[in-house]
């Protein structure tokens, strides 16, 4: 492994971290969200057309981008918490219709010719000889803030507490449906900074974005060591999670193996991460 | 004649709920004293879980008063309730178990330390947790290995003793029990009844609901019969026997002197 293949796996790992940072949020309180990578797709639409055809400053346009994706995990946490649907119904829902949106609204084209500021994520800084993007950095101190939030305070015990047993959260005084639709508000505005991030690195607005993202995602939090049923794992765990993806993806690539077959073998890292995580349930 | 007796620390008073056309409490009367440990039986549909539930703060009653040393008060939650001092340890537990042992004593009542990390950034201040759940532990002379076990680690009567000692910490008044010995063995049975003890040697009242007759026996000061939506009579323990407190319990005999709810 070289200076420039870690670099290039972090570039890579960068979109998908963040995005990931959202899901361990989800799955801690014991729900999914399939919805992060067309909802990040439908925020980068708005922020490049907002900058391209309405001439707003980029620094607004970002922003109605995050607000939008945010909106969808508001969506989602309500539709979760009020109507009392399943994560994985709802978030299914809010998938399609996003990506809906988001073909609906781009006309199905590409948005390029985009200003600096919101590329600026992309540039890169060098340490001995390696080129390391600032959203790299950006994904770093959001893993790190993510970490202090759930593991050193209250309210991130309080997620924990979710996960593991609702209804005993419920009788020791924690707000579980507010902090279920805060939960899932906070994510959404992570799949903007995800989707950001991805514009940074691509330089377009790709309306066929954020597909797969939410398998990938769920893979790095599984590999990670968070479990599917909520109450357990760590952040930390997914980035390691996302780094192994990423670097078996790179290790594909390199040896001239055709993009389907990394398709392929997510999907059996999926089954093998799940299975993994069942069979060490059991033990217990 | 009326006798001096102690203030109630806890009392209700013709405490009425309906579920449409069913009748839960029927101008339900309960008292407790400083000190004591209230046992509370009745057969299913006698309303006792209805009247622990309105004391406990988890329902409304829709007539009746309820006081708390001998001031009116109105809960419109559990929280409700347990900010004013009164503690339920439910059937089931109401614990995290992939958690560790201090964080669910501590579980929406976590520390954060003194500093500026603390007040500012909220950090937790996990030390002094695990000290002082250390001590809770020893005031009831429960012995635990370490607090930083996960409770799912626990055996049931260690479950059910952290639950405890978790309402034991933190109320002021009353301590409300539901089934606490249901599913344990013999041994781990008499250790929680021994924890019920230490409670109430803590200086906390304790309302213990039971199907277990042998353990309601053991432990506790007077028993309320629970009858019919109303309080068929209450007693003092040694003051009656096992199969009366049961034929009162299912109508097959009433007792003289019980004044009419």
């Amino acid at each position: 492994m070289t200076g420039p293949n870690w670099s290039l796996i972090l570039q890579q790992v960068m979109v998908v971290g963040v995005l990931a940072i959202g899901q361990t949020l989800v799955i801690l309180t014991g729900g999914v969200d399939l919805s992060l990578g067309t909802v990040m797709a439908l925020g980068t639409i708005v922020m490049t057309k907002f900058a391209i055809d309405n001439n707003i400053p980029a620094p607004l346009a970002v922003l109605a981008g995050i607000v939008v994706t945010a909106l969808f995990g508001f969506l989602n946490g309500s539709l979760i918490t009020r109507l009392k649907l399943p994560p994985f119904i709802v978030t299914l829902g809010t998938f399609n219709i996003a990506f809906a949106l988001t073909q609906i609204y781009s006309h199905a084209q590409t948005v390029s010719g985009l200003p600096d500021f919101m590329t600026a994520w992309g540039n890169t800084f060098k340490i001995s000889g390696t080129a390391f993007t600032y959203g790299t950095v950006l994904m770093l101190v959001l893993f790190a803030v993510a970490w202090y939030i759930l593991k050193q305070t209250p309210r991130g015990r309080h997620v924990y507490a979710i996960g593991n047993n609702k209804e005993a959260a419920r009788l020791v005084g924690i707000p579980t449906d507010r902090m279920l639709l805060v939960l899932y508000t906070i994510a959404g505005v992570l799949y903007g900074i995800a989707g950001w991030l991805l514009v940074a690195r691509t330089g377009v607005g790709d309306p066929n974005a954020g597909q797969t993202e939410n398998l990938e995602t769920i893979t790095a939090v599984v590999l990670g060591g968070t479990s599917l049923f909520g109450g357990r794992g760590s952040v930390v765990g997914t980035l390691l999670g996302a780094i192994i993806v990423g670097v078996f993806r790179n290790g594909l690539t390199l040896t001239g193996v055709p993009s389907i077959y990394q398709v392929l073998i997510t999907g059996i890292l999926v089954i093998l991460a799940v299975a993994t995580d069942q069979l060490s349930r059991r033990k217990r | 004649m009326t006798t001096q007796s102690p203030t109630p620390v806890f009392e209700a008073r013709k405490l009425v709920k309906r579920y449409g056309s069913v009748t839960a409490l029927d101008g339900c009367d309960f008292e407790l004293l400083p000190g004591e440990i209230m046992a509370v039986i009745g057969d299913n549909g006698a309303g006792k879980s209805t009247l622990i539930k309105a004391l406990a703060g988890a329902l409304i009653p829709d007539e009746g008063e309820i006081y708390l040393d001998g001031k009116q008060v109105h809960f419109h939650n559990p929280i409700d309730a347990r900010q004013q001092g009164i503690e339920t340890v439910y059937q089931d537990l109401a614990v995290a178990p992939a958690m560790e042992i201090a964080e669910n004593l501590f579980l929406g009542r976590e520390l954060r330390h003194e500093n500026f990390a603390g007040k500012i950034l909220q950090l937790l201040n996990k030390p002094r947790m695990v000290n002082e759940s250390i001590g809770h532990m020893k005031d009831l002379k429960f012995n635990i290995r370490s607090m930083k076990q996960a409770v799912e680690t626990l055996s049931g009567g260690q479950r059910q003793g952290v639950a405890v000692a978790r309402s034991a910490a933190f109320a002021k008044h009353v301590v409300i029990m539901d089934e606490p010995t249901a599913a344990l063995g013999v041994k781990e049975g008499n250790m929680v009844l021994d924890l019920i003890r230490r409670v109430r040697d803590k200086g906390l009242p304790v309302i213990l609901i039971s199907h277990n007759m042998p353990h309601v026996f053991e432990v506790s000061d007077r028993i309320h019969i629970q009858r019919l939506g109303k309080r068929a009579a209450v007693v003092r323990t040694k003051d009656i026997t096992m199969s009366d407190a049961v034929a009162v319990m299912t109508g097959a005999k009433t007792l003289e002197g019980q004044a009419a709810s």
